[in-house]
């Protein structure tokens, strides 16, 4: 992982906030995270990736910017399950336009959602973690990218 | 005309229905992977699909092939976060007519399905 790498999310997360969020996220300054379980904030889309690059994309967000974007998208049902719903969905977005800039040998899972603390799930030592904060409409989320 | 909706995502597939404009397009089976939707094809036979790639048990890129050895007319729309020129290109030579990356607005939706809708009549 680069600062050109880096760049590559922190493109993904403007350009989705942006277009779907109706209004544009306040990205943070990146930095690197020895414990991403701090950053955990409630619900988390996790993305697997593997071949040419291995390891893993979060996006955390609290319930209220779930919610939040749930009706901004026009969705009236702000339900846990469509909170999960949402925060994968972000995190597929994000990880899936990467692929403009990785290629398709950047293959990403479906998503993969925790609510609560990642207990159990953390980022491997070996890997350097970079945590970009972001503020959509006040806000706080964090986008977490661990890849070799 | 009859359209199906295949995304993993609920909130897609409700937000492909609340944004389409198209005057007599009307959602008639929406599936959450490859495997529903083409259970539900034969039995519904949309006129276009909008078809997600990324999803469990069956992707996207799989179930467009079949649905097309099923109806070789069938306009499908690829709508995914696979923003790559190769995935777009591998989809459309497996049968998709169109590629449309998430995320995507009520306008780009509706010009994708204006422009597919019209090619189709158009032959």
């Amino acid at each position: 992982m680069d600062e050109t790498d880096l760049k590559v999310f922190i493109e993904g997360a403007t350009h989705f906030f942006s277009h779907m969020g109706g209004e544009p996220a306040e990205i943070g300054t990146p930095y690197l995270a020895s414990n991403c379980n701090s950053e955990v904030k409630g619900f988390t889309g996790i993305i697997g990736v593997t071949g040419k690059r291995r390891g893993s994309v979060y996006f955390t967000a609290p319930s209220v910017l779930l919610k939040v974007l749930l009706i901004t998208l026009g969705e009236e049902n702000t339900s846990h399950e469509n909170m999960c719903d949402m925060v994968g969905e972000v995190a597929n977005v994000i990880s899936g336009n990467a692929r403009k800039d990785f290629g398709s040998d950047f293959l990403i899972s479906v998503p993969i959602v925790v609510v609560g603390r990642l207990d159990k799930i953390v980022v491997p030592p070996e890997l350097r973690s970079f945590v970009v904060p972001i503020t959509w409409k006040s806000y706080d989320a964090s986008l977490v990218i661990a890849l070799e | 005309m009859k359209l199906m909706i295949v995304d993993d995502s609920n909130i897609i597939r409700k937000k492909i229905e609340r944004s389409t404009e198209i005057e007599g397009l009307e959602v008639v089976a929406t599936a959450g992977n490859g495997v529903e939707a083409l259970e539900q094809f034969p039995k519904v036979r949309p006129d276009i699909v909008t078809m997600d790639l990324t999803m469990p048990e069956m992707g996207g890129i799989e179930c467009v092939e079949k649905m097309v050895e099923m109806d070789p007319n069938v306009v499908i729309l690829v709508i995914s976060a696979l923003s790559d020129k190769a995935t777009a290109i591998e989809a459309l030579k497996k049968g998709a007519n169109g590629f449309l990356c998430k995320p995507f607005s009520e306008q780009e939706l509706n010009r994708a399905f204006r422009e597919l809708l019209g090619e189709a009549t158009n032959g």
